[in-house]
This record gives structure tokens, C-alpha cells and sequence, in this order.
């Protein structure tokens, strides 16, 4: 994720997430849907996630893979564990958040399917004026399977 | 709104491949985990694509909206807790766990077919 990137709050772009989450009223209401924020990743000119051009993707194509995944330096690729947002006030379509991101606290425990090693991120979404106005905390777990013995 | 109200919605009836596909759109989060079944089959060792768990939540958020209100949320938080697959019917249930000083503190739990809690978390609202 990028340090920092601009994330403008488009109708369309709220109105395609309001449909892919089953607002039966997608079309005529333009309210921002609470998890809204986490779209902020189209946005980011770093989010690994998306394919680039000129880059190779690691999801299938002539082969299953293209390669490792781009997210981890080592280990088995992470899965979203938690996620939390906390609300300063409602975001509005048409103004231009800017968002922030660093990383939190990392911790692991045993599990039964092996070590389980959480990585904590948080991301702040500030308005033109610098205030905040959703905060989010990101937990992603990875599972390192137990060794054969 | 009282502690002790409650609030049961289904979510999703049968989950589709292609809603998945319109959410990894509309969230740019295209992990081929979620979509591209040769990479998850071959490689991830999955037996097919599974949801995001950001659409379950998503999904939960929308359902806390229309019971709520649209702006009423003060936060929302959730631990995805198993898998959500094509198929799925997903219903999610809301309890009122308190109110005080013009906020409602709700628990938020999302259960599939077979009963199980795919997604657990809890919401302050304005009350």
C-alpha cells in the first residue's frame, strides 16, 4: 500500500459497490455504504491486489499461477482476519479523501493448522480540511503449517 | 432502541460466483482467490473460490444501514471466522447488547446454512 494517495468519492463508483453488496435501492440512493472505504484501494497506485500492465499477475493465464504472490516477502499468502472502521462522520459523494496508512502491532500464536502470524494496519481517511473521517484497523493472519514430525 | 432488541435479515440466498466477480469490481480487490479457479484449485489447494470476507461485511454493513439508518453508524468491526463460499445463504443477526449516552452498542453475527458463524463482530450506533 502506498504511504499516502488521494481517494475521490465518485457516484458511480459508490453506486457499483451498493450493487455488488445488494442494496435493493443501489440506483436511487446515494449514501455511502459503511465499508465503503476499503474501495479506497482502486485508488492506490500501489494496492497489490490489481493486475498492472507490464507487470506479471500471479493468478492463472496459460499456467494456474503467474508467480508468488506480490504481498509477502516470505511465507504462505495472508487472509483477511479482522477488519474495523470507526466513524468520525458520514463520508459525501464528490469530495476527495486523502488516506494514509502505517503499520500496527504484529503478534502469532499457535493454532491448530500451524503458527498463525498477525500483522495489524491502520489506515486514516482525512478530508480537504485534514480532519478525520473514517479510521480503519486491518488485521491479516498468515498460517504457517506445522512441520512434519 | 432498547438493549434486547434484535434484528434478523438474510443477507444473501444462494451466493453467487458472479456477485463475488462484482464485488472484487467494485472494491478493486481482485486476489484470484476469489475468482480464478485454476489458480485456487492448482495452487492455494482450495476446493473452489470463496467470498471476500469484506463482501460478508459489506453485506452486514448494508443490512445495519437499512435497520438503522444510513449515517447512525459510530463504528462497526468484525473477525472473519470461516470461509464463505458459492451457494451460501448468509443470514445476520443484530442484538441490542446496550444503550447509554445516545449510543446503542449492537453485536453483529452472520451464520451460513449449516449454522455456522462465518462472521462476528459488533457496531456502536447512534440511538
Amino acid at each position: 500500500m502506498a504511504d499516502e494517495f488521494r481517494f475521490p468519492v465518485e457516484a458511480t463508483h459508490v453506486l457499483f459497490f451498493r450493487r455488488a453488496v445488494g442494496y435493493a435501492d443501489a440506483e436511487t440512493s446515494s449514501a455511502v455504504p459503511p465499508t465503503f472505504p476499503i474501495a479506497a484501494a482502486q485508488f492506490d497506485p500501489a494496492y497489490p491486489l490489481r493486475p498492472k500492465p507490464g507487470e506479471k499477475w500471479f493468478g492463472s493465464g496459460k499456467e494456474a499461477s503467474g508467480g508468488a504472490s506480490p504481498r509477502v516477502a516470505e511465507g504462505p499468502p495472508p487472509l483477511h482476519a479482522e477488519q474495523h472502521f470507526e466513524y468520525h462522520r458520514p463520508i459525501r459523494i464528490g469530495e476527495t479523501l486523502t488516506v494514509t496508512s502505517e503499520p500496527g502491532k504484529t503478534w502469532e500464536r499457535e493454532g491448530r493448522a500451524g503458527t498463525l502470524k498477525f500483522a495489524e494496519r491502520i489506515t486514516r481517511y482525512r478530508d480537504e480540511d485534514g480532519a478525520d473521517v473514517v479510521t480503519g484497523r486491518s488485521v491479516s493472519v498468515q498460517v504457517f503449517p506445522k512441520e512434519a514430525p | 432502541m432498547n438493549a434486547g432488541d434484535t434484528h434478523e435479515t438474510v443477507l444473501v440466498d444462494d451466493l453467487t460466483r458472479t456477485q463475488i466477480v462484482q464485488y472484487a469490481g467494485a472494491s478493486g480487490d481482485y486476489n484470484p482467490l476469489h475468482s480464478d479457479e485454476p489458480f485456487v484449485t492448482e495452487i492455494a489447494g482450495y476446493p473452489t473460490v470463496f467470498a471476500h470476507g469484506m463482501l460478508t461485511m459489506g453485506m452486514a454493513g448494508r443490512a445495519l444501514a437499512e435497520w438503522l439508518g444510513d449515517d447512525a453508524l459510530r463504528s462497526f468491526g468484525v473477525r472473519f471466522t470461516k470461509q464463505v463460499w458459492p451457494g451460501d445463504t448468509l443470514t445476520a443477526r443484530f442484538v441490542v447488547d446496550a444503550v447509554e449516552d445516545g449510543s446503542a452498542q449492537i453485536s453483529v453475527s452472520v451464520t451460513n446454512g449449516a449454522g455456522d458463524e462465518v462472521l462476528a463482530g459488533s457496531a456502536t450506533a447512534a440511538a
